[in-house]
This record gives C-alpha cells, sequence and structure tokens, in this order.
C-alpha cells in the first residue's frame, strides 16, 4: 500500500500539492508514481519565474523504466526548485512527500485548489488502476 | 532471428483476426492527397543480367583520376585489414541488434569506438555515432538549445567559414522549430571569422556558436578567443572538426579556458572511402552536463551479477522508447557499419598513426600550395595557416581551369564560386598523405599549360 498523506491534494497524473496558506504551493509526485516509475535517474526541472498553466508540463522524471512528465496541477508562477535533486533524484523514491519535492509555485488562481482531489479520492483512482 | 516474410494465407489470417479487409485499411487515416500512387523517375524492374550489363557500362565510364578534391570527404589511405575485418560475417551488419545486450561483441565495439572518439576530442562523452556530420551539426544545435537554460533566444552563429552543406543541412533541420541561424561573414584577408564580427551578430542573447575548425576554407580559426568570448556571453561552443586533424591541433575539450560544449563532426576520414558521397558517418560528443541531451545512444561498460565485465546500452534519453510521444530522436542504429571500419581503422593507426597521417597531410598540402602559387596567375587567397587545404585565386573561371585538368585525369580542386562568388576565381585544394611529389608536380604542369592556352581576358572584337 502506498502512502497518502490526508493534509495533501492530489491529481490523476499522480502529482501532490502542499498549500502553504501564504499563496503558494508545493508541489511532487506521490508515493504510487514513484513506485510505478522504479528507481529515478534523473530529474529536469523548470526555471525559477516560468509562469505555466495547470496541466502544463513542468518537469521531467526518467526512471531506470521510463521518462515521464509531470504536470502543473495549479496555475502559476515557478518560485522555488529543489536543487538537490540534480544529484539525487533517488530521494524522490526514498522520501516522496518531504525531501523530495519537485517545485513550489505562487498560485495564479487559488480557486484551482478546489478542483484537486482529496486523498480519499485519489485513494480511491489509484484503487482503480 | 530469420527474417521470412509472411505468407498470403498468414497474412489473411492476420488480417481476419483483427477484422478488417487488405493491409491498405491500416493505413485509413492518412488523407488520400498525402498518398502517392507511384514513383516518378524510378525505371522498371530488370533482370540480374540486365542490371548487369548497365552496371559493368556505368563502370566503365570511371576514370582513374588523381584527387585533389576535399572540401568535406578526404581520400586516405585505408589499411587493407580494415575493411577485411569489417565485412567479417560477426560484423557484417549496420544494425544494432534488438535486445542488445545478447550481442556484448557489437556493444563492446562501440563503446571502443566511444572511447577513442572522446579520446581524440578531448570531451567528456560521446554517443554511438550519427548519420553524418552534416546532420550531427543539426543534432549540436538543436541540443544547445535545449541545454542553454541561461538564453531564450534561441539564436545560433553560424559563420560562413562553416561547410555549405552544413549550414544548408541544419537549416533544413532545424527551421521549422523555431531557431534562427545567424550567418557570421568571414574576414576576407584571414579567411577565419573575427570576434568582432561575432560580437556584432551578437545582439544581447545568443544561445550557442558554431565553429569549424579547420575551417572550410582549410584555414584555422582563433578558437581559444571565441570559445571563452562565448562562454563569457552564456553561449555555448559548438564545435565541428576534422577527427584526422585533431592528431595535431589543439582538441576541442581544450578550446579556451572551458573547452567547446559539443563537438561533432564526419568521420569519412577515418577509415571510410569517398565511394561517391557515402555512407559516412558523424560523431558528437559533448561535456557530461549535456549529456542527456544528447540524442542515439550510449554504451557502457559494467560488471554482471557474478562480477564478469559486460558492456549496456547505458544511456538512451532522448529515444522513442524512453520518451514516447517527447522523443527528440530517433537515430537508433544509424551508421554502425561504417563505424566499424572506423574504429578498426583507428586501432590500426594508432594515435601516432593518425598524427603521422595529418602531419603529412598538411606537409602535402604546403607543398602543393607552394608549386601551385609559384605559377603565373595563382596565388593564395587567404594568409592564415591551414591544416591541409588551402583557397586559391585563380586569372580564370575555375569551372573551365577544373574542367579541362580533369581532361588530363587530375581532380584539382573545389569551385568555390557556387558558394563563395564574392571571392572571384576561386577552388579548394587539398593534398592527402596519398598524394606523391609526382602527382603534385605533374598537377603543376597541367595547370600551368592549361593557363596558359588562352589569354585571362577575352578581348572583345
Amino acid at each position: 500500500m502506498s502512502e497518502i498523506p490526508s493534509e495533501l491534494k492530489y491529481t490523476k497524473s499522480h502529482e501532490w500539492v502542499r498549500d502553504e496558506d501564504d499563496g503558494s504551493v508545493t508541489i511532487g509526485i506521490t508515493d504510487h508514481a514513484q513506485e510505478l516509475l522504479g528507481d529515478l535517474v534523473f530529474v529536469e526541472l523548470p526555471e525559477v519565474g516560468t509562469e505555466m498553466s495547470a496541466e502544463d508540463a513542468a518537469c521531467v522524471v526518467e526512471s531506470v523504466k521510463a521518462a515521464s512528465d509531470v504536470y502543473m496541477p495549479v496555475s502559476g508562477e515557478v518560485i522555488e526548485v529543489n536543487d538537490q535533486l540534480a544529484d539525487a533524484p533517488e530521494t524522490i523514491n526514498d522520501s516522496p512527500y518531504d525531501d523530495g519535492w519537485l517545485i513550489k509555485v505562487k498560485l495564479s488562481n487559488p480557486d484551482e485548489l478546489e478542483d484537486l482531489m482529496d486523498a480519499d479520492s485519489y485513494d480511491a483512482e489509484i484503487a482503480e488502476d | 532471428m530469420p527474417f521470412i516474410p509472411h505468407t498470403e494465407q498468414e497474412i489473411d489470417e492476420m488480417l481476419e483476426a483483427i477484422g478488417i479487409k487488405d493491409t491498405d485499411e491500416l493505413f485509413e487515416e492518412i488523407p488520400s492527397h498525402l498518398k502517392i500512387s507511384g514513383l516518378d523517375g524510378i525505371p522498371q524492374a530488370m533482370t540480374e543480367m540486365e542490371i548487369s550489363r548497365l552496371m559493368h557500362k556505368r563502370a566503365a565510364q570511371n576514370r582513374e583520376a588523381v584527387c585533389f578534391i576535399g572540401a568535406g570527404a578526404y581520400e586516405h589511405h585505408i589499411p587493407a585489414a580494415v575493411w577485411q575485418l569489417t565485412t567479417r560475417g560477426e560484423y557484417y551488419t549496420a544494425y544494432t541488434p534488438y535486445q542488445a545486450e545478447a550481442s556484448q561483441g557489437t556493444l563492446q565495439l562501440t563503446y571502443e569506438f566511444q572511447s577513442m572518439i572522446t579520446a581524440l576530442t578531448d570531451m567528456d562523452v560521446s554517443n554511438a555515432s550519427l548519420y553524418d556530420g552534416a546532420s550531427a551539426l543539426a543534432e549540436a544545435v538543436l541540443m544547445a538549445v535545449r541545454g542553454n537554460r541561461k538564453s531564450k533566444s534561441r539564436r545560433i552563429l553560424l559563420p560562413r567559414t562553416v561547410h555549405p552543406d552544413y549550414r544548408k543541412t541544419t537549416d533544413t533541420i532545424v527551421s521549422g522549430q523555431n531557431i534562427e541561424l545567424v550567418e557570421v561573414d568571414y574576414d576576407r584577408s584571414s579567411g577565419t571569422v573575427q570576434l568582432d564580427a561575432l560580437k556584432q551578430a551578437a545582439g544581447d542573447d545568443v544561445t550557442a556558436v558554431v565553429i569549424q575548425q579547420p575551417s572550410f576554407f582549410g584555414t584555422l580559426e582563433d578558437v581559444d578567443a571565441i570559445t571563452d568570448w562565448a562562454h563569457e556571453n552564456n553561449a555555448l561552443v559548438i564545435s565541428i572538426t576534422n577527427p584526422l586533424s585533431i592528431a595535431v591541433l589543439k582538441p576541442p575539450g581544450q578550446w579556451g579556458s572551458n573547452g567547446a560544449d559539443i563537438a561533432c563532426g564526419d568521420g569519412q576520414p577515418l577509415g571510410a572511402p569517398l565511394s561517391s558521397g557515402g555512407p559516412y558517418y558523424g560523431f558528437l560528443c559533448c561535456s557530461q552536463a549535456l549529456v542527456r541531451q544528447m540524442p542515439g545512444r550510449i554504451v557502457g561498460r559494467t560488471t554482471d551479477v557474478d562480477g564478469r565485465e559486460g558492456f549496456v546500452l547505458t544511456l538512451q534519453a532522448r529515444e522513442q522508447h524512453i520518451r514516447r510521444s517527447k522523443a527528440t530522436s530517433n537515430i537508433c542504429t544509424n551508421q554502425g557499419l561504417v563505424v566499424t571500419a572506423s574504429t578498426i581503422h583507428m586501432a590500426i593507426l594508432g594515435p601516432r598513426g593518425l598524427e603521422n597521417t595529418a602531419a603529412a597531410c598538411h606537409a602535402n598540402t604546403r607543398e602543393l600550395v607552394t608549386q601551385l602559387t609559384g605559377i603565373d596567375g595563382v596565388r593564395a587567397a587567404f594568409n592564415s595557416p591551414v591544416f591541409h587545404e588551402s583557397v586559391l585565386l585563380l586569372d580564370r573561371p575555375a569551372g573551365e581551369v577544373l574542367q579541362a585538368l580533369a581532361e588530363q585525369n587530375i581532380l584539382g580542386g573545389y569551385d568555390l564560386g557556387m558558394d563563395y562568388p564574392e571571392l572571384g576565381n576561386a577552388m579548394l585544394v587539398c593534398a592527402t598523405e596519398l598524394r606523391t611529389e609526382e602527382e603534385i608536380m605533374a598537377y603543376r604542369t597541367a595547370l600551368q599549360a592549361v593557363l596558359a592556352v588562352e589569354t585571362p581576358h577575352k578581348e572583345i572584337a
């Protein structure tokens, strides 16, 4: 069983979103996603300052099996990226919800958070897979 | 693995299983106006006897000529062992087998190739090769645009001292991708690109600068100064080099303070015969920082669970089976056979053999230029040092002169009139290690005679 923290929001494409309550969010990929991908070997992150819309491809995570895009769950500007991942992409496997975060985004439309799934819905979603 | 075509019966069974009438239905989604019904200009099939007769007739038109043409493809001595070994059954395929790891010999050979090319260029990594030098430049430009995240302009400085065909090919491949190729003119007296011209063309943001060393004119560019200037301005440096020349010239990995970022070129001078223009192969190397932007594949050496040495496909970060619809590379197997020959060629010559060959080319070309410029009406176009090619100016159209020489079985050089009309009657000459003193003197005598036949300027009666 993969871990699905109840305080986070989720997308169908397996991103998680933490509302930092200051108009920004932290984004990563779920425990379930990292299990599916297997050992991660490379992460490509966007430039700080990039403005993106929800569902834009924001990052690429590459494992020994495949390379996958990570999509923006919400719209906004990238204000910080997790530079530690360049040298240690396996951090995502070890700690998908904490040290393995990908980017921090300043929300341009906070209402979009309402459209995301809660932990129960995401749990049900991946049970269907 | 047998490659036996399906029988009619098998095809029918498959069609029935998936519920369609004929194989054309598989391609129904392609609009009919995009389909062609036949191939124009392709003659009807011939019997073996007919084709053999035709080919003998064509072959008889070939003449033994002495070649002083370079311009991107060079006639060199290829030890007999090279193609003797390459055409052995174990090697004789262009393909990387599916389940590549089952073919350890092929992978080891690719690994050796990569090791030799990185040793030559002094770069961190090499891929398993590309189609040719021109398409390698296009791939290098695409890599630079993906990899240089400090630059937003997608502007590439492409000096006119770069091979004209390479520039055309690159334009064809990248122009649809919102990449701007900025042509930079060369200095008329040195035949090299000047830093001032680059600065002027640069604007406030440049993604990469391309430098060919030696240039298409054979001249030596100031690669250190250009490399350092590019890096100071957050631009990447793409080098195009003749791999033989870097046996004696500074390798791209050592240009300026930090070296070129991407090194490419055509591998033809290392073991591939001229053979009317191909097949050749392209090489592509880069710094570790750009390795994930590299197209194609990289073979690595590793150990298996029992600690035995083995070779694997280590990285194919851009290919379609890894990136699916986001793939930026579909190089796959390409020129495996020519690369095999080239690897064997390099192994046979060794570093000293390559250096001796390069030095002999340089010495022969110097002798050729000295002899030819000794003739009235022939002078060197540029005052720069050269590797093994040089531009000569004639007092009559180069095309006519070269035609007259060809009638005496001397391929005297490459007419620059089409690509560089501003140079006037200019031709590019080359003497590799194969050219003898007698041949050079025969060229001098023939050229002198050709130029003496008519007066340089026709009088209007």
